[in-house]
C-alpha cells in the first residue's frame, strides 16, 4: 500500500500520524453506516439488533407493513417469507427471526429503482416471532407475526 | 467451483419480476456430521442486484436464510434488452454471479 510505504520510510511526521489516524478511524466508522452492521448480524438478542438497525429512530408498529409468513411452518428449514409496504422511501427491509440463535437473518439495502417487495426463505429453530422491518429516513417501521415450527430447521 | 445461479426475469410494463435461485449449502456452523465434528459455517454475506451494472439493492445475509436461496425481487423503470444481474459472496470469499435479459 501507497500510505505504508511512506510511512516505513522515514519517520512519520506530526500531520502524517494525525492524517493515518484520521483515515484508519472513517475506515472503521463505515460500516456501522450500513443498516445492518456485522455486529447485528452476530447479536443473539433481539432487542439489540433492533437497537442496532434502528440507529436511534422510533421504531413505530405499522399496518402498512405486510409480512406474509405460515401460521404453522412444518419444515423449519425452509419458511418462505414475503415483505412489501407501500410506504415511500424506502431505505431498507430487515427481517429477524427472534427465537434463532441470531435474530437477524437478513437485511436488504434498496435504491429507489428497487420496488419495496422482497420474498426469500429463512430458516427457524423454532416457533418464534418473525419481525419485517422498513426504515425510510426518519422513521423505522415494523410488522410481526407469530410463527409456529413443527420440526426445528437448525441440527437437521 | 460454484454452480450456476438461476435467474429468471419477466417485464411487466415498466416493472421487471425478477426470481433467482442460488445453489449453495448456507451452513451455519453449528452442525454436526456424523462423527460429531462441527460443520463449518459457509453462507452467503452479500448478495448484490445490478440493473445494467447500477446497483438496485444490496441483501446482507445471516446464517439464517435457507439453503439453496430462493429470492424475488422487482426493479423499477425496467425496459427490453435491460440486463439484471446477480452478485453473491460468501462468508468464506467465494463468488458466484447470474443475469438475465429482460425482454
Amino acid at each position: 500500500m501507497e500510505l505504508n510505504k511512506r510511512l516505513f520510510s522515514r519517520p512519520l511526521s506530526r500531520r502524517q500520524c494525525i492524517g493515518g489516524l484520521l483515515a484508519l478511524c472513517s475506515t472503521a466508522l463505515l460500516p456501522a453506516r450500513l443498516f445492518a452492521s456485522t455486529a447485528a448480524f452476530s447479536a443473539t438478542d433481539t432487542q439489540a439488533v433492533l437497537d442496532d438497525l434502528s440507529e436511534g429512530l422510533p421504531i413505530e408498529e405499522s399496518d402498512a407493513v405486510n409480512l406474509k409468513a405460515p401460521d404453522i411452518a412444518e419444515n423449519g428449514a425452509v419458511v418462505p417469507v414475503t415483505v412489501s409496504t407501500d410506504i415511500s422511501g424506502v431505505e431498507s427491509i430487515a427481517l429477524i427471526v427472534d427465537e434463532n440463535p441470531n435474530p437477524l437473518s437478513a437485511s436488504f439495502t434498496l435504491t429507489p429503482d428497487a420496488v419495496a417487495d422482497i420474498s426469500f426463505r429463512v430458516k427457524m429453530g423454532k416457533s418464534s416471532t418473525v419481525r419485517a422491518l422498513v426504515k425510510t429516513s426518519d422513521k423505522v417501521y415494523m410488522a410481526r407475526r407469530d410463527v409456529k415450527v413443527t420440526i426445528g430447521g437448525c441440527g437437521g | 467451483m460454484a454452480s450456476k445461479v438461476k435467474i429468471r426475469g419477466k417485464l411487466s410494463g415498466t416493472v421487471a419480476k425478477v426470481k433467482l435461485l442460488i445453489p449453495h449449502p448456507m451452513e451455519t456452523g453449528t452442525r454436526r456430521d456424523a462423527d460429531g465434528k462441527v460443520i463449518p459455517a459457509k453462507y452467503i454475506e452479500t448478495v448484490t442486484l445490478y440493473k445494467n451494472d447500477q446497483v438496485v439493492m444490496t441483501g446482507n445475509w445471516g446464517q439464517s436464510v435457507s439453503k439453496d436461496p430462493y429470492l424475488s425481487f422487482q426493479v423499477n423503470n425496467c425496459a427490453a434488452g435491460d440486463v439484471i444481474k446477480v452478485d453473491w459472496v460468501d462468508n468464506l470469499k467465494e463468488t458466484g454471479s447470474g443475469e438475465v435479459t429482460l425482454k
